[in-house]
């Protein structure tokens, strides 16, 4: 594997780009691995990426049905924050950012963090207090964030509709100034690469039909490339996790539901912060090529179909509008869904299954991209350890029969 | 975009409905025979299936009467329309 950097880039530039080689393997299914991972997204690969860098485990296999980052990795708008309310998920979004803000070092891959602030808008006098206690309760968690007033944010935000006769009046705000953006497509294929230059096999178009189980112990998996036997599997397949608990026989607190996003066609730097706005159900930010990327809420109906409805479409849209009214005759040239997996309490499922051998990683809902770093550190703990990583003991499958949710109302950022 | 066939109102759009989840979910019972782990298993688990699901939707901005679908999450196509108290349908 090439090492990039600023002498091979140059080295490169001079030869044609003949010298590059390829970022990972295509490796035949080995009869047996220690752990297995199903799902090849950002958890999946991280966690693989994790286990080999941080426990030494490197007799891994990455299964993932289609190519990698063909789920929601590849369908999200690629958000990255730790503004959340309650102790336990901001201790585990915070650590998150925090190894975002060191991944391209770590991964030796350029995966474009972009730390450009986190607006979150208040419209209303009701909207303006919740947003002091948020404020507040990040602090008491030792989060970086700060009101910002009307005047401040117009500031900002130059085109957005801050005018008293504006529909969704902005009475102020609060930002997150460390909150921001990172390229999706970046983190997938830096952690694919890096994961595999440790020796972890990523094993695409591989899906799984079934397990193996011995005296009630899952022992392997039934592949489209044949059975592969293993120490471990873990399970982080996000919106098809539900799925994979039925061939293995049970079941999980999980709803798979569409989440939509759009994209303008190419403008002028226009919009340099990310802009949420919870009371229309619509969040913004621009990316490096220009294209305006929005989001909003979910199709709520249970749905696998990976492509969105219009009615939702129509209300992003009209939200947008009433906040960004200059961009009323710019194109839009994409729109897709991710299918989200989503828990009652708005947080994941990090932990031990009800099948011994299998481990869950999943519950992220529409907030899955932000904790990709996090998620594979404590997943991998998990499988290595076979013990809760003391990031996740609270996020465990268990929380549902004790009733200890934990009920985060910040996990989605806008309310669905 | 569903047109969803009201059994009271005719075919109607999708946003004058809205979707109230699993359908046929029986409460565990009697209470205090009920543990903490059935008791989750009610409230939480679903069986959230790539396929036909059968589940419940109310005409809100209609009727405002309950009924059942049995719709295909990966197609979004209706499979069946039904009442609330009656059995799922048999598909072929």
């Amino acid at each position: 594997m090439t090492r990039y950097s600023l002498w091979t880039l140059l080295r490169e530039g001079l030869s044609g780009h003949r010298g590059w080689t390829q970022a990972w393997r295509d490796p035949v299914p080995a009869a047996s691995y220690d752990v297995i991972i199903v799902g090849g997204g950002g958890h999946g690969l991280a966690t693989a990426y994790y286990l080999a860098k941080n426990h030494g485990i490197t007799r891994v296999a990455v299964l993932e049905r289609g190519w990698i980052g063909q789920g929601n990795s590849g369908r999200n708008t690629t958000v990255i924050r730790s503004n959340y309310f309650l102790p336990e998920s901001a201790a585990f979004y915070e650590f998150a950012l925090q190894l975002y803000e060191r991944s391209a070092d770590a991964l030796n891959f350029n995966t474009m963090v972009s730390q450009r602030g986190l607006i979150t808008l208040a419209h209303s006098r009701h909207d303006l207090e919740a947003a002091r206690r948020w404020v507040n309760a990040m602090h008491l968690n030792g989060i970086d964030s700060e009101m910002l007033s009307t005047a401040e944010i117009a500031r900002l935000v130059p085109f957005l509709d801050c005018s008293p006769a504006a529909r969704y009046p902005v009475h102020g705000g609060f930002m997150q100034r460390r909150g921001g953006i990172a390229r999706h497509d970046a983190v997938v294929w830096g952690y694919a690469r890096a994961a595999d230059a440790l020796g972890v096999d990523i094993l695409q178009n591989c899906e799984v039909t079934g397990f193996v189980f011995e005296r009630g112990r899952a022992v392997g998996v039934q592949t489209t490339r044949g059975t592969i036997r293993a120490g471990r599997i873990g399970l982080a397949a996000a919106g098809h996790q539900s799925v994979l608990a039925d061939l293995a026989g049970f079941r999980l607190p999980l709803v798979t539901y569409a989440l939509q996003a759009f994209v303008s066609e190419p403008l002028k730097p226009w919009l340099d912060k990310v802009v949420i706005s919870p009371a229309t159900g619509v969040y913004a930010s621009q990316s490096d090529k220009g294209e305006i990327v929005l989001g909003g809420a979910l199709d709520l109906y249970p749905s696998y179909a990976q492509r969105g409805n219009l009615p939702v479409a129509e209300q992003v849209m009209a939200g947008f509008l009433e906040l960004f009214p200059t961009l009323s005759r710019a194109r839009f040239l994409r729109q897709w869904a991710g299918m989200t997996d989503v828990v009652h309490d708005s947080s994941p499922i990090i932990g031990p299954s009800p099948v011994e051998g299998i481990w869950l990683n999943c519950g992220w809902g529409t907030g899955g991209f932000k904790a990709i770093p996090a998620g594979g550190w404590t997943f991998a703990h998990c499988l290595a350890t076979q013990a809760p990583h003391p990031l996740v003991v609270p996020f465990g499958l268990d929380r549902f029969a004790t009733g200890a949710l934990i009920d985060e109302a910040a996990a989605s950022g806008i309310a669905h | 975009m569903l047109l969803i066939a009201c059994p009271h109102c005719g075919p109607r759009d999708e946003a004058e409905f809205v979707c109230g989840g699993q359908s046929h979910i029986a409460r565990p019972g009697p209470p205090e025979q009920v543990g903490d782990a059935a008791w989750a298993r009610y409230l939480f688990e679903r069986d959230n299936p790539k396929g036909p699901h059968a589940e419940r939707w109310l005409h809100r901005h209609g009727c405002g009467q309950w009924f059942n679908l049995l719709r295909d999450t990966r197609t979004h196509a209706i499979l069946a329309v039904y009442g609330l108290t009656e059995k799922r349908p048999d598909l072929p």
